[in-house]
């Protein structure tokens, strides 16, 4: 079998379309079951004042979620350019919007965690909180950069140099919280250290990751063939315009 | 834990089911998103020679 075909978007379609629901139904199955573990199996957050607590797994996900797409859209993107591979580059434009929502999404959960915790929505002297927001800007310049250059492999390389340039801030946002000590806390879950969270709150956090995780290969999967159907039709026009 | 005490999350209700909620409407909007722009692709019908 020869692998290399599947780099061809023509390829790549039916089988992107053949994938999705082998990722969308785990993803639904995995998000239920890592919220009843989280919200029902979680004996330690019960006290009153820890009932807060709960907005932990779905902010934790979302931030790295946000982070992780961000080093895979780049990687794509980067390749895209590298090896003029279409694929690739449609790849990063697809992560790009999914990325920013989880941005997004880890940015109103944590303003949410922040209000009751710490007595405020935002604070800009916050290093954890400020490189975020520009994870957040750094995706958004990507997308409108795209939108705004006519010429498709133009927009690709652009968009290229935005990702790969803006990778610096992702081992920023991680280490932010130890570097400058400031309002956010420091990580829950180290890579190096044993984690400070009981077994049933691991657990809730790892299941509702692993959903978001298959959520966005899913929604990806589905970007990516609208954008080959899309980059197809206007390729098609502009052919018959040149043939007229 | 009764069913009231849940919902009420301590006092933190409008913290903890406003993040789910915010969470839960993006991603459903996304995916509803996505079905629409399928939708609208097969309208214009260039696409599905791939399909087949």
């Amino acid at each position: 079998m020869n692998l290399y075909k599947y780099a061809s978007p023509a390829v790549f379609y039916p089988l992107a379309g053949k994938l999705i629901p082998w990722f969308a139904v785990p993803a639904a199955i995995l998000f239920a079951v890592g919220l009843y573990v989280g919200f029902f199996l979680t004996p330690a957050l019960a006290g009153e004042q820890k009932q807060i607590y709960h907005i932990i797994f779905i902010h934790v996900a979302a931030a790295w979620m946000g982070m992780f797409l961000y080093v895979l859209m780049a990687i794509y993107a980067g390749i895209g350019w590298a090896f003029n591979a279409r694929l690739a580059s449609m790849m990063a434009s697809s992560i790009a919007v999914t990325g920013a929502l989880f941005t997004l999404i880890s940015l109103v959960t944590g303003s949410l965690w922040g209000k009751p915790t710490w007595g405020t929505w935002w604070a800009w002297q916050d290093a954890r909180l400020m490189s975020t927001l520009i994870l957040m800007f750094l995706y958004i310049g990507f997308i409108s950069l795209q939108s705004a250059i006519d010429n498709q492999r133009r927009a690709d390389r652009a968009g290229a140099v935005v990702a790969l340039v803006g990778v610096i801030n992702v081992p920023i946002i991680y280490y932010s919280v130890q570097w400058w000590s400031t309002l956010h806390q420091g990580a829950t879950i180290k890579f190096t250290e044993k984690p400070k969270m009981t077994g049933a709150q691991l657990s809730a956090m790892a299941i509702i990751t692993a959903a978001c995780w298959l959520y966005s290969i899913a929604v990806v999967l589905m970007r990516l063939r609208c954008e080959i159907a899309e980059r197809e039709q206007t390729a098609a026009m502009i052919g018959e315009g040149a043939a007229q | 834990m009764n069913w009231s005490e849940f919902f009420s999350m301590g006092g933190y209700a409008f913290y903890v089911w406003g993040s789910y909620l915010f969470a839960f409407v993006l991603l459903v909007a996304e995916i509803l998103f996505l079905l629409r722009r399928q939708k609208a692709l097969r309208r214009t019908g260039t696409r599905n020679s791939f399909d087949s």
